[in-house]
């Protein structure tokens, strides 16, 4: 075989796919002293750190003239949007949570386009020594492209910004899902694909039932770092499409020097980042049951 | 007319651009329900010969025709036990047997008639009580079972087992020998075996394929087994066929054709 480039690495987080705390918690009915302990230990340094670091900020900051403002400051001065995060006063003053939401509306269409157009093209990449020679040099080209360079173009495209928003998450998130399916396809062993060949499955067959279980783990890592991917590149684009959106909401705080309003936004945009990546990490756990133990 | 009918079957890879002949002129000629061992060293291309009446491989010269019929393609009449047992991961053991099951029967069988045939399979290799098991949960005996469940529930014409008891405990091996005598009394099927083992192949076979050494390698002795069925591995170990098939085999093996080097 024609040594692969690039394709052959899978790209992974750092964290891996499986992550102890899971495994940890699901041991917690028993409670008894030692389980308690165990909960303190996971919980109480996180809490210790963000404890020091809070007192650092607000020390650090409260002298007259300090760039941001401590967080003291931050709650009080943010406490109207903190509590009432529903408050709609038509156009773009809105609570959090519908900024949040459009945002992740954008991302949840642009990202499920990603995985959809990510799987086939990766599976025919993966597939096809031919279409891998001809499309792996311009993928790997395209995708070193940042999102915001995209977004110029499908305005002139689109003509309008929810579009372009979306296809600028589109094509932020596709690469890395091409890529670890391509990987995954080329990895199924022969000996499901001699299964195949025995009973004779037809392609789309193949597809459902050999191709998308054996490289699940694989495309699920690169749904991962799509959706990581997808949720840095919403908020930049937001700030430049305008309209409803977290990124919005912070562009707009920043021209009307509400420093505190965007810390609690940019506290928000981390939370949900957070939650993004668990969940399709925790989908994939779920899904790849099976597979990855073999 | 010969069932299975292998005729100056021959085949070479490539690879790096030098051309390597692997099998070279394999005539054999199998009739219905006969059961056949194919014995050799390691490395001599057992396992291709027998890909290629699976189908999946393509022989370079000569011809697999099955009743009559040239073998170009892999299909379910020829169903493969793999040496490796080869089932699906993320299945249970009754799924993986239905997948093969419902593509290959579809036509044949209602749905429910179909559900029947699975678990009659299943039941065949004693594997109803861990029907909803996945692979990683049972033995390396019990995979090989399903395996085998798998390949006799395609309703095959020729079963194609790739050293199917290779990598188990002399007991288990056993076992599933006498399980697999008893399938072939009642189903007939034809059957060819790899084996590396001499008293399996003198145990079940009704005739033994002794290859020689690759490269080019090709069939040099076919031994007929002329034991009564069904046989016992008690009965036999005194019996003067066995004993006799058994000294053939070993004097092929290790006189004859004595593996030229362990270098590799
Ligand atoms: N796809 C291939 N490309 C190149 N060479 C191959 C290929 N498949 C098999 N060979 C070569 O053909 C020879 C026979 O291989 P084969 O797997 O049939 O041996 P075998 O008799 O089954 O061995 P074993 O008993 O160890 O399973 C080996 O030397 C192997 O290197
Ligand atoms: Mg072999």
């Amino acid at each position: 075989m024609a040594s692969p480039t690039t394709l052959d690495g899978k790209v992974s987080l750092g964290t891996g796919g499986r992550d102890a705390a899971p495994v940890k918690a699901r041991s917690l009915p028993r409670i008894s002293g030692k389980g308690l302990a165990k909960v303190a230990a996971m919980v109480l340094p996180p809490l210790v750190v963000l404890a020091g670091f809070l007192l650092f900020w607000e020390v650090a900051c409260s002298h007259p003239g300090a760039g941001l403002p401590p967080p003291s400051r931050v709650v009080s001065e943010a406490w109207p949007i903190i509590v009432d995060p529903f408050f709609d006063n038509g156009g773009t003053d809105k609570g959090l949570f519908w900024h949040i939401s459009a945002s992740l509306q954008r991302v949840a269409l642009g990202f499920a386009l990603a995985a959809i157009g990510g799987i086939l093209l990766g599976t025919l990449v993966g597939q096809s020594e031919w279409a891998m020679r001809g499309l792996d040099p311009i993928f790997q080209v395209l995708r070193t492209i940042p999102p915001l360079a995209w977004l110029p173009l499908s305005l002139a495209a689109f003509r309008d910004g929810q579009p372009s928003a979306i296809f600028v998450i589109f094509i932020t998130s596709i690469w890395p899902i091409i890529i670890n399916t391509a990987v995954g396809i080329r990895n199924i062993p022969q000996d499901y694909r001699n299964v195949a060949a025995v009973v004779r499955l037809n392609p789309l067959e193949f597809f459902f039932k050999i191709m998308l279980p054996s490289a699940a783990p694989y495309i699920f890592t690169g749904l991962r770092i799509g959706v990581g991917l997808s949720w840095l590149a919403i908020v930049a684009a937001e700030m430049l499409i305008g309209g409803v959106g977290i990124g919005f909401f912070i562009w707009d705080a920043w021209n009307s020097s509400h420093i505190s309003e965007i810390i609690v936004a940019l506290v928000y945009v981390g939370v949900i980042g957070f939650i993004l990546d668990r969940l399709v990490a925790g989908l994939g756990r779920l899904v790849t049951r099976g597979t990855s133990a073999a | 007319m010969a069932h299975l009918d292998l005729s100056q079957v021959g085949i070479s890879f490539t690879r790096a651009g030098r051309t390597t002949e692997v099998l070279r002129d394999v005539d054999l000629k199998i009739a219905k329900g006969e059961f056949v061992s194919i014995i050799g060293h390691s490395g001599c291309g057992k396992s291709t010969v027998l890909n290629i009446v699976a189908g999946l491989l393509k022989a370079s010269t000569g011809v697999v025709l099955l009743d009559g019929r040239e073998v170009s393609s892999p299909g379910p009449e020829r169903a493969v036990v793999f040496q490796n047992h080869s089932l699906l991961p993320w299945l249970t053991v009754r799924e993986n047997v239905a997948l093969a099951v419902d593509k290959v029967l579809a036509r044949k069988k209602s749905r429910a008639e179909r559900s029947a045939w699975i678990e009659h399979n299943l039941a065949l290799v004693n594997m109803m009580h861990a029907a909803d098991k996945r692979p990683n949960e049972i033995s390396g005996g019990m995979k090989q079972r399903v395996g085998i469940a798998r390949a006799l529930a395609m309703e095959p014409t020729v079963l194609l087992m790739d050293e199917p008891f290779g990598a188990l405990d002399a007991l288990t091996r056993a076992h599933l020998q006498d399980q697999l005598m008893d399938i072939h009394v009642r189903l007939k099927n034809t059957v060819i075996m790899i084996t590396h083992d001499v008293d399996e192949a003198v145990l079940l076979s009704d005739r033994i394929v002794m290859m020689t050494n690759g490269p080019s390698a090709t069939i040099g002795e076919v031994l007929t087994v002329p034991m009564a069925r069904p046989r016992k591995r008690l009965e036999l170990v005194e019996d003067k066929d066995y004993v006799h098939c058994r000294a053939e085999v070993l004097e092929f093996l290790y006189a004859r054709h004595a593996r030229p080097a362990l270098a590799a």
